[in-house]
């Protein structure tokens, strides 16, 4: 459409030699828009571009930390994919992602709830927001103390019931299961209240509903029909917010399992932990670019599929 | 990065000139000798240089000293700057890898490798050399342990420390045993550990620790951790796995919390909730168990059990090193002997946070606890320290512990076979350098 009635003015203007005004506007707006898109853009070359290529170099290099490495062409890669702690990392940060996407569906049906909340909604509003503003930190130490094997929160109310508890965050088996159960609750005060609630759910036509409910319809009818249908765009961006997140997870780790004596911590790293001890503990500089190239695939790989699934379930509103 | 190298070269170039100069009775004979010689020895322009250490409870030591420096050099500031231990590392690195490291900062044994290969630090011998530094004043096994075998010297030791056995006399009084003697052997430490165990009360921790751990029991067995060629794990050694089964052997006992309770809540604050009858762990503990004034009546020192050959405890401790790339490597090197020298370790002592390097400060430690009354079992372990090992990548291998441990320590798999894993994983890091 634009190039369309672009070339014949431009056509037009080499042959008069005058500049018409269209010519003149046109010109104009395009050299403001690069003008002002420039320092962004540099922005993202600078900090974004530029240390992704010295990261994707590097991960073909050894690992020398100070001075200039050798090329060692793949054997970073082959020794990732020959390491069992990598394949375990993987299988431990794939399967955070998926107990956290549960929180989604539930985020949806909080957002809906809170809609017909009328009186005190401020209050759930500011209570599901508050881990958003709180520091990962200091969650990662109220979580830990709430899950303590032996004296924790957690247990103690387990116990009241008659179930036996667990070490939480001192048993492998148990580890991602507790760091998913925090990340759902963290990830809720910015899915549900900043994007679902405010920008999904109260955006649908009030109409509706009242259309709905004069032809007599239920509650939870209403929710399937019409709120999931119509937010279905919003969800897929939550899903994929929330792929991409919990892909890169690794302060949980760092901070609910403390300190290094935790027999857990062998089970529990995530692909982002691995990377950070090969980086910084082990001095690893290829090896750790090596896996954060292969993390960037693996997120590219999800968000891809992500993007073919779409077309079977999100509603073009 | 080129312009960074030639400024090592550069500064290297002044210190051998420098070094020339003071051999030569300090009289700058050459023009080129009495233009580097000018800036150590005038009063030159105002020079801050920043000095980075990681523990809080420290900081106000370090910032004294920084004080003390500069009213001996007017000219030299000290900014002291504190970053949380989980950042220094990474910080470090970063700003090195950018020429914007500290100019003088704290080290460890287990990282100072790369930095040094690399170039990284500041060599410091030139100045000792020139300041006629005693480094019989410092611990041995702590200056041994930063030895990279290249002959350079890049910082001193600030502090050190040295194993024992704390223990609450409360708890030993309620169950009705004997305090440790100061000849215990490891048989004493069993069963002591197994009669103070009670309900809700465990006879000691054994934690899968390597420093306050196994590795001291490992040479009080006659093991080694690294062989002496530095190039292949020792832990398979039978002297080695009988170190380990001290651990096990009490495990077995129940007399420590399960790996899973203290992968919870740490054995040290286990021990302070008076929970756990002797813990095992090092002089660095002193003041925290001090401030607890509740337990502090309690508390009693005794030396690590004497094992089937003999005594041993391993040491390690803190240096003051400097970075390559700083702009002022002379104030800097005054700084850093000034830093673990006397009078520097006079005033830690006095905070009592940490035992300093020193030689002769330990009383002024001790002093600063007074109701502790067994603290000079720790300076004495300095008679039978060896250094912590840290052979090659030493983070990179003694990361790998507890995945090879546990199965040890939970009964799961023979020590044996565990020690063998272990060995032979520990070789495969040592291998690639």
């Amino acid at each position: 459409m634009s190039t369309a009635t672009r070339v014949p003015v431009r056509r037009r203007v080499r042959r008069t030699g005058t500049p018409t005004p269209t010519r003149r506007t046109r010109r104009r707006t395009d050299w403001w828009a690069v003008l002002m898109i420039a320092p962004a853009t540099l922005g993202l070359a600078v900090l974004y571009l530029w240390p992704f290529l010295e990261t994707f170099l590097k991960s073909f290099k050894g690992n020398a930390l100070f001075g200039p490495s050798k090329f060692v062409g793949v054997q970073n890669y082959s020794n990732l994919i020959s390491n069992d702690a990598f394949w375990h990392a993987l299988r431990n940060s794939m399967l955070y992602t998926a107990l956290v996407l549960l929180g989604v569906p539930l985020a949806v049906v909080l957002a809906a709830l809170i809609e017909q909340v009328t009186r005190g909604r401020t209050i759930y509003q500011v209570l599901f927001f508050l881990p958003v503003v709180t520091l990962p930190v200091a969650i990662g130490m109220v979580w830990r103390l709430i899950l303590n094997g032996d004296f924790g929160l957690l247990n103690w109310v387990l116990s009241r019931l008659g179930i036996p508890g667990e070490y939480w965050v001192a048993d492998a088996r148990l580890t991602i299961w507790a760091f998913a159960a925090v990340g759902i609750w963290m990830g809720l005060g910015i899915n549900l209240i900043m994007v679902l609630f405010i920008s999904g759910v109260s955006a649908i036509s009030p109409e509706l509903y009242e259309a709905w409910a004069l032809d007599g319809g239920g509650r939870a009818r209403q929710f399937r029909s019409i709120t999931v249908p119509l937010l279905s765009p919003t969800i897929f961006f939550v899903v994929i917010l929330t792929v991409i997140s919990a892909l890169q997870m690794f302060d949980l780790v760092f901070i609910m399992l403390g300190s290094v004596n935790n027999t857990a911590i062998d089970g529990s790293k995530t692909i982002v932990y691995l990377f950070y001890e090969a980086a910084f503990v082990q001095f690893k500089q290829g090896y750790a670019a090596a896996i954060a190239v292969v993390l960037l695939m693996v997120i590219m790989a999800a968000t891809a599929i992500q993007f073919r699934l779409q077309r079977k379930w999100v509603v073009d509103v | 990065m080129h312009k960074r190298r030639l400024g090592v070269v550069a500064a290297a170039a002044g210190i051998a000139l420098l070094a020339a100069c003071s051999s030569g009775n300090g009289t700058p004979t050459s023009t080129a000798g009495a233009t580097t010689g000018a800036a150590a020895t005038t009063p030159a322009a105002p020079v801050t240089i920043t000095y980075e250490v990681w523990a809080g409870t420290q900081t106000p030591a370090m910032k004294e000293i920084a004080a003390a420096f500069t009213k001996e050099n007017p000219n030299i500031t000290v900014n002291v700057q504190e970053l949380p231990w989980p950042q220094y590392w990474s910080t470090l690195q970063t700003g090195a890898q950018g020429g914007t490291a500290p100019d003088a900062f704290w080290m460890l044994a287990q990282q100072i490798r790369p930095y040094a290969a690399g170039g990284q630090l500041l060599d410091i011998s030139d100045e000792i050399k020139a300041e006629n530094v005693d480094l019989s004043k410092y611990p041995k096994a702590v200056i041994d342990l930063y030895d990279q075998g290249d002959g350079k010297i890049y910082g001193l030791p600030k502090d050190f420390d040295t194993n024992a056995v704390w223990y609450n006399k409360a708890l030993f009084d309620a169950a009705g045993v004997a305090y440790p003697t100061a000849d215990w052997t490891w048989a004493d430490f069993r069963a002591t550990a197994k009669a103070l165990t009670k309900k809700g009360v465990w006879g000691t921790a054994a934690p899968i620790d390597y420093q306050s751990g196994y590795y001291n029991t490992i040479f009080q067995a006659g093991g080694r951790v690294i062989a002496a060629d530095g190039k292949h794990a020792a832990l398979d050694t039978p002297e080695a796995i009988k170190g380990i089964q001290f651990w096990t052997d009490i495990m077995k006992d129940g007399s420590s919390p399960t790996l899973q309770q203290m992968s919870d809540t740490e054995a040290e604050t286990i021990f302070e909730q008076g929970k756990v009858a002797m813990y095992m762990s090092g002089a660095y503990w002193a003041l925290q168990l001090y401030n607890n004034t509740a337990l502090r009546p309690n508390i009693g020192v005794a030396p690590l059990p004497v094992g089937p050959a003999g005594r041993a405890t391993v040491s390690s401790g803190i240096e003051n090193v400097g970075f390559a790339g700083t702009k002022h490597p002379q104030e800097v090197k005054k700084f850093l002997l000034f830093a673990s020298g006397q009078e520097a370790a006079n005033i830690q002592a006095k905070s009592g946070a940490v035992l300093p390097a020193y030689a002769g400060t330990e009383q002024t430690w001790m002093s600063a606890m007074p109701d502790f009354k067994d603290l000079q079992v720790f300076i004495d372990a300095s008679k039978y320290a060896v250094p912590l090992p840290v052979q090659g990548n030493a983070a990179e291998w003694q990361g790998l512990q507890t995945q090879y441990l546990t199965p040890a320590w939970n009964g799961q798999v023979p020590v044996e076979q565990a020690a063998k894993d272990y060995s032979a994983a520990i070789d495969k890091v040592l291998a690639a350098g």
